[in-house]
């Protein structure tokens, strides 16, 4: 029983840290968002220099073979850094629907192994989704027609541009006319890959959500040491370090949660659908509490456009309800925990 | 990452497990904060005791079993699941235990901890006083040193279940000129020499379940001081706030109410679900009560490896306090208007034992630290905030 990350997998998010806080600047965050696409193709081309793209695919396409786990990590960073980029979405959320591809689609390889060196930009359709994040600057999009898996290249859809709260954010609801030379799966096996992609994508919203409320939180302890008022800092007041508390406090206890979950995951253990929802659930709720008692801290600061807050708030409140609004979780936890075989209480943490 | 227990482990549970079966009272005792309960729950520590279960963590040589910090977990889940007597000594045991082993002496530790162990010495804590309660450092109690002795005059208060029990630890001024957490000794006191005084003090549950201690030119032999004299603020804090937070409150212990709480849902579904509140209530202490589990076996992993874990630990015990307070709020709610019935009453259900929870879940968020000192501590030493 080792519930607990190597020090390779500490030392990799060490190295990712350094790697985004330079290169995924608040100020370079604003001036994409200035641009049409509210992509950089500079930002993503040094991403896959470092490998990042590379992660989830196999170590025979060129890839580095790492599994949910190390990405419970990965995905904690990118929302951190609020990347201007659905990173995740083309290098652990479709990397991992096409890796689970039957090896006679033809062009499977060749997706990843463009994955890995970070040639493609690959938009997840998933049906919970109602829009598809990054539709108009994508490569290819993989979408849902019943329970068919189909890879469809951007040319042959319309995509219809959704504004979103966050600026980074660029939604599309797409148009498209399913056919036979685009299906890559059908039948069970298409619903068994949209089930894990499901998974998949849930775990990676609920990774962001946990490092944006840590950005929140630290972004908010750094106002609240050097604003002062009434001649001190407002840090040094009971009520706004019970506000910072309860968040410190929320992430926590969120990150053991979203852990077990990517384990779970990993494995592929039955139960794995009820702790994603939990981990969604806690990292979702320790976002949202970040991003209140964040503004609550800033105070009018903190509503301005010019405070780099409202990223990680936009983000956050966006985040939440994709891949699952928070009504979908509770149901399937409450599906669990109030069902016929649930098998609660102590010593049922690891173990069914 | 690897979540398999290993074969020790998993034999280890289930020796614990059948133990447990073959010998966990099939009635309920009576509340050990009654005389009559307390000596009942004597009896079973003892039990545990003779089978090396009292104290699975300690050496081998002073009564335990030597067992880790996750062994500890699993022994925590298999005791909480058998619904086994709630731990009678837990203040001598699990908060004075720990700074024995790192602050006494061999001969304190061969004279103290096998008899904590089983519990033919209950141990009460006098920490608090009158005025002393979050702002422990105000303590006015004095224990001045004459010769090979100390002199102990003042007042203690809020000890649990100290009217029953045989010792007292807690801090003491013994440099008269000193203030605040400088000139504090940390004193072991026999609550039957002469010159103690110990009023009982009714609690919410109408139990004389704490007491207030006076002392009137007590003598106490200077070697029942805990460490150095006057470096008893740092003895009583130094054993690190996570043990303590953990030890006190195990996630089993919360896992198992969570349990119950399912299954009173469960009977009681068709009035509960009235209130649309409830049934969330109910899913989300399921999941806090698994985070805790999950925190701590994720801390406990992290501490084998050889980390340090520091004031992050305030954090437990806000969660677990406030947890217990909502699990027992929603079966309050649950039960409706049946939930205010005692356990005499002909009507109560199960003994009454929500209502119980409930009125004891009340204190969880004030002893031990209250949580806004908790909260204190973590803006300031976790956060790095500015005192204010």
């Amino acid at each position: 029983m080792d519930f607990t990350f190597t020090d390779d997998q500490l030392a990799f998010r060490e190295a990712v840290s350094r790697f985004l806080m330079t290169e995924a600047a608040p100020e370079m965050l604003r001036e994409i968002w200035d641009t049409d696409v509210g992509r950089s193709p500079d930002l993503r081309q040094k991403i896959a220099e470092q490998g990042l793209t590379a992660l989830s695919v196999p170590d025979s396409c060129g890839g580095l073979g790492m599994d949910d786990v190390a990405w419970s990590l990965m995905t904690q960073e990118l929302g951190y850094y609020a990347i201007p980029d659905s990173l995740a979405d083309t290098a652990y959320v479709a990397a991992g629907l096409i890796a689970a591809l039957p090896e006679d689609v033809a062009k499977r390889e060749e997706w990843l192994r463009t994955i890995a060196d970070g040639s493609i930009r690959i938009a997840v359709g998933h049906p919970i989704n109602p829009f598809v994040a990054d539709a108009q600057p994508a490569d290819l999009l993989l979408l849902a027609h019943s329970d068919e898996v189909h890879a469809v290249p951007r040319s042959l859809v319309d995509v219809i541009a959704n504004p979103s709260v966050d600026h980074s954010r660029r939604l599309g609801r797409v148009v498209w006319e399913p056919n036979s030379a685009t299906r890559v799966a059908a039948g069970e096996a298409g619903r068994a890959l949209w089930a894990t992609t499901l998974e998949r994508g849930v775990l990676s919203a609920a990774g962001q959500l946990l490092g944006l409320a840590q950005r929140m939180l630290d972004l908010s302890v750094d106002y609240a040491a050097q604003r002062k008022q009434f001649g001190k800092p407002i840090g040094s007041f009971q009520a706004v370090k019970h506000h910072l508390a309860d968040v410190a406090t929320r992430i926590e206890f969120a990150k053991p949660v979203l852990y077990r979950a990517a384990h779970a995951l990993a494995q592929g253990e039955a139960g794995a659908a009820v702790r994603v929802s939990h981990a969604k659930l806690a990292c979702g709720e320790a976002a949202w509490l970040a991003a209140r008692h964040g503004i609550q801290v800033h105070g009018a600061m903190g509503y301005t456009w010019e405070v780099d807050l409202q990223m990680f708030m936009k983000r956050a409140w966006a985040l939440d309800a994709s891949w699952g609004d928070r009504g979908f979780h509770k149901t399937r936890v409450a599906g669990f925990v109030l069902g016929d075989a649930a098998a609660l209480g102590p010593g049922r943490t690891f173990e069914e | 990452m690897d979540l398999a227990f290993t074969p020790r482990q998993r034999a280890f549970r289930a020796e614990v497990r059948a133990w447990l079966a073959d010998n966990v009272p099939r009635t309920p005792l009576t509340s050990y904060d009654t005389r009559e309960g307390f000596e009942q729950h004597r009896e079973w520590e003892r039990r545990l005791f003779d089978a090396r279960l009292s104290m699975v963590m300690w050496p081998e040589a002073l009564g335990g079993r030597g067992c880790d910090l996750i062994e500890w977990l699993i022994f925590e889940e298999e005791y909480y699941a058998s619904v086994a007597p709630l731990r009678v000594n837990q203040n001598g045991q699990l908060l004075l235990g720990p700074t024995l082993m790192e602050f006494g002496t061999e001969a304190q530790k061969q004279r103290f901890l096998p008899r904590m162990a089983s519990s033919e010495d209950m141990w009460a804590q006098g920490w608090s006083e009158p005025n002393a309660g979050s702002d422990m450092a105000a303590i006015t109690s004095k224990a001045i040193r004459e010769g090979d002795h100390y002199v102990l005059n003042g007042q203690k208060t809020w000890s649990t279940r100290a009217i029953y029990a045989d010792w007292l630890f807690g801090l003491f001024r013994s440099d008269p000129a000193s203030s605040r957490h400088h000139g504090l000794s940390f004193l072991t006191v026999p609550l039957d020499a002469p010159g103690v005084t110990i009023r009982p003090i009714r609690a919410l549950n109408g139990k004389e379940a704490f007491a207030e201690i006076f002392f009137d030119d007590v003598r106490v032999p200077v070697e029942n001081r805990i460490g150095d004299e006057g470096k008893g603020w740092h003895v009583a804090m130094a054993t690190a706030g996570f043990e303590r937070g953990l030890l006190l409150r195990s996630p089993g212990r919360f896992q198992h109410t969570a349990r119950r709480l399912v299954a009173l849902y469960q009977a009681h579904r068709e009035s509960a679900d009235r209130d649309p509140a409830i049934r969330d209530a109910v899913c989300e202490s399921w999941m806090g009560a698994e985070a805790y589990a999950l925190s701590a076996y994720h801390t406990v992993g992290r501490l084998a490896k050889g980390a340090r874990i520091g004031d992050e630990a305030s954090t437990n015990k806000i969660v677990w306090s406030e947890l217990d307070l909502k699990m027992h709020e929603t079966a309050m709610r649950i039960l409706g208007a049946r939930g205010e019935l005692v356990a005499e009453a002909p009507d109560a259900e199960d003994g009454a034992s929500w209502l119980e929870g409930f009125l004891f879940a009340q204190a969880g968020p004030i002893y031990a630290g209250t949580n806004e000192i908790q909260r204190n501590i973590i803006a300031e030493r976790m956060l790095g905030l500015p005192k204010s």
